[in-house]
């Protein structure tokens, strides 16, 4: 064991690409769009995930995508029920596993009981139910495909959606500047539940990714990891821009990459310099009507929150960009 | 051997679901539902059922549980009653679409608002589409029989389907009564260990829950049609094979006196035994009039209704419960419907009965006879009558 209580079989940082598994969950032939972020999340952590589990879904794109019968995208065993209960029937999932078990009546290895949904799901109308499921204990894992709307439905807003993003029941006009709230702080309910194992994570770092799922899904009790999924038809932004918007986010300090270890922070991904935020929305379309000053608000709120994330890592903070803007004065 | 006990029904439920070795339960305390699952929860507490019992956070929560129970291999059972059924309603369409065995018991109750505790027939009306097999009981000794004859319909391969058992919210659920209880042995024998046809493993992986577009959708719905339609016989056979065991023989359409009755009363759940003195009353006056007593109601018995109705001259329906604003009260719409296309049917009166707990003793079943035959006189009406409403 390390010093991140890993065996050493499980040490996934040392992985090269090359030694990522060829197996293949959530296969091709699915109808996720060009470019997005989500569908590549998904593939790579039903990797790592591996053979043995069982996955609940929540309705939203990923259901959408990948099972419209009589065809499935998904190798392993998978059930979607609704769009608000998903921690529910992964409660239930578990619950009957472990008294199959105790009957004698399970063959082969336990299985990982893991739900995914999406950031409606997790964050609006699935959040009773997978705060129940965290607060009873059960031994699963729950993955939130954050694309920060309802994209499924037509990209609408969620309690998701951050600070100034244009939805299609967000839109700028004269007397709104679009989403006018700040995106829920997700991964900090799950870390309020006292829950052993909470991460963001994103799929523009592989590796940084791969280790969560891994330690996520390794930890006996529940665990959260919350997945940035960069969506180009939501986001308004280019394909081919998916991993490297991912990037922009975690660079920019948007969407920071830690994990909480029994109410532990620890940044996983460092930044010894954040770009400015201006960088991550300026590709995006849904923030092409965002003036300077709501920019520069955006900025001063990701530093805020970033500071507060440090604080709460005791890391050492990164230079931070200056805002030399003028704005703020003259407004 | 079997033998004699006198308790609560509640108690007896919990019992029959212990006796059944349920193994996963998945429930929220809603009055009067309560004293089944407090009594489950303490059995697996205290060793005496080997189950999991997860205490959920609200009633969709407890069925979409149940759902995964179910749906991973365990026998499942839960209870609900009134706003928890109708809390749950969304997921209890896709625990029967999904075609997995849940065994539920409904406490009856009058759903809010204004806000009523007590006893109707409301919750399960309004859950009436649901596609689950759906019993009624009118005493103890039927709660007991058909929790544990429940999961042997529902987890036959043939059958698949979620079953409810309807009982009355305390009227029923909370009074004490003497009842005749099987042995272990018998139990095990009648009702075998669970084996799922499919069920959620990583060694045979499936996806349940697909979803379906425009050209497959239909085909869905006829095939969770039919196979509703054809958990009749199987249903039948169960409660045979119970009855051969037990003495006790149980028919979807049951009959109370009905030899030459030309006026019959059809009542559902525990009023029947009410209805039951009445009628033994009205008898020893010299009235010709018979009880049927609606035990089935998904899937409905058409042909049994008919048979049973037969002869008969005015079929008095009632109903615990309103379709407001609608042609007729759920029930007699039904029955209605049923005996549409029968030739020489006898002529339908409806009264709405004991809302939310309205006490219905009984002398109202005589009032109801004279008052319907009274107006069967006259030239026949779509009115329907809530009973004993005031002002």
């Amino acid at each position: 064991m390390d010093k991140f209580g890993y065996s050493q079989s499980q040490k996934f940082d040392t992985y090269a690409s090359r030694l990522l598994p060829r197996e293949e969950y959530f296969t091709s032939g699915h109808r996720s769009c060009q470019g997005c972020g989500e569908a590549l999340a998904v593939r790579w952590v039903t990797k790592a995930i591996g053979k043995d589990a069982i996955i609940a879904h929540a309705t939203g794109c990923m259901e959408i995508v990948s099972s419209g019968w009589p065809q499935t995208a998904w190798m392993h065993p998978w059930i979607h029920v609704a769009f608000e209960n998903t921690s529910a029937v992964a409660s239930g999932i578990e619950s009957a596993l472990k008294i199959l078990d105790r009957k004698g009546k399970l063959k082969g290895p336990m299985p990982k009981v893991v739900a995914m949904g999406g950031d409606g799901s997790t964050t609006d109308i699935g959040l009773q139910s997978l705060s129940g499921a965290m607060e009873r204990g059960h031994n699963f894992t729950y993955f939130c495909w954050d694309n920060e709307a309802y994209m499924n439905t037509g990209i609408q807003r969620s309690s998701s959606t951050p600070y100034g993003a244009m939805t299609t029941t967000s839109p700028p006009g004269k007397m709104s500047i679009g989403q006018h709230t700040q995106k829920k702080n997700m991964a900090a309910i799950a870390v309020a539940h006292g829950i052993p194992y909470v991460a963001t994570a994103s799929p523009s770092y592989l590796f940084d990714l791969f280790f969560k799922v891994r330690k996520a899904i390794e930890t006996p009790g529940p665990a959260y990891v919350h997945v940035l999924s960069v969506c180009p038809t939501g986001w308004r932004s280019a394909t081919e821009l998916s991993v490297r918007l991912g990037r922009l986010a975690v660079e920019t300090g948007v969407f920071p990459l830690y994990e909480v270890v029994n109410g532990k922070y620890r940044l996983t991904v460092e930044m010894p310099k954040l770009r400015p935020v201006q960088d991550y929305l300026k590709p995006q379309g849904r923030f092409r009507h965002l003036r300077d000053k709501e920019r520069a608000l955006i900025q001063k709120y990701t530093l805020a929150q970033y500071e507060l994330l440090l604080q709460k890592c005791g890391a050492a903070y990164p230079e931070f960009p200056v805002i030399t803007e003028t704005e703020e004065e003259t407004e | 051997m079997a033998h004699r006990v006198g308790m609560e029904v509640s108690i007896a439920v919990s019992h029959a679901v212990q006796m059944s070795r349920a193994e996963a339960i998945a429930a929220y305390p809603i009055t009067p539902q309560t004293h089944i699952v407090e009594h489950l929860s303490s059995m697996v507490a205290n060793g005496d059922l080997e189950a999991e019992f997860v205490n959920v956070e609200s009633e969709h929560s407890a069925m979409s549980t149940c759902i995964g129970m179910s749906a991973t291999g365990a026998r499942t059972y839960t209870a609900t009653s009134s706003q928890g059924l109708a809390l749950m309603n969304e997921i209890l369409f896709i625990a029967s679409a999904l075609r997995l065995p849940i065994v539920m018991t409904v406490a009856n109750r009058a759903l809010s608002g204004p806000l009523s505790i007590w006893n109707d027939h409301g919750d399960i009306m309004a859950a009436r589409d649901i596609g689950w097999i759906q019993i009624f009981v009118e005493n103890g000794q039927e709660s007991f029989d058909h929790s544990v004859m429940a999961f042997k319909i529902a987890e036959n391969h043939q059958v698949l389907l979620p079953t409810i058992i309807n009982m009355d919210g305390f009227i029923l659920t909370h009074v004490v009564e003497a009842m005749e209880f099987p042995d272990q042995e018998m139990v095990d024998k009648f009702l075998p260990p669970y084996h799922p046809l499919f069920h959620l493993t990583p060694a045979k992986p499936v996806t349940m829950g697909a979803f379906a577009m425009p050209e497959i959708y239909t085909e869905c719905k006829m095939a969770h049609q039919m196979a509703l339609t054809n958990s009749y016989d199987h249903i039948l056979n169960v409660w045979k094979e119970w009855g051969n065991l037990t003495g006790r023989h149980y028919q979807p359409v049951e009959k109370y006196k009905t030899e030459g009755a030309k006026v019959l009363l059809l009542t559902m759940g525990c009023l029947s035994e009410v209805a039951e003195v009445a009628v033994d009353e009205m008898r020893e006056a010299g009235l010709e009039v018979g009880l049927l007593k609606l035990r089935l109601w998904r899937p409905f018995p058409f042909a049994e209704l008919r048979n049973a109705v037969a002869g008969s001259k005015l079929l008095i329906v009632i109903d615990r419960a309103l379709s407001l604003g609608g042609a007729a009260p759920p029930v007699l719409a039904e029955v209605r419907s049923a005996l549409y296309a029968m030739r020489g049917r006898p002529q339908t009166a409806s009264f709405v009965i004991g809302l939310g707990g309205r006490d219905i003793a009984p002398g109202a079943f005589k009032e109801i006879v004279a008052q319907a035959q009274e107006e069967a006189q006259q030239k026949p009406t779509e009115e329907y009558h809530i009973f004993g409403v005031r002002g």
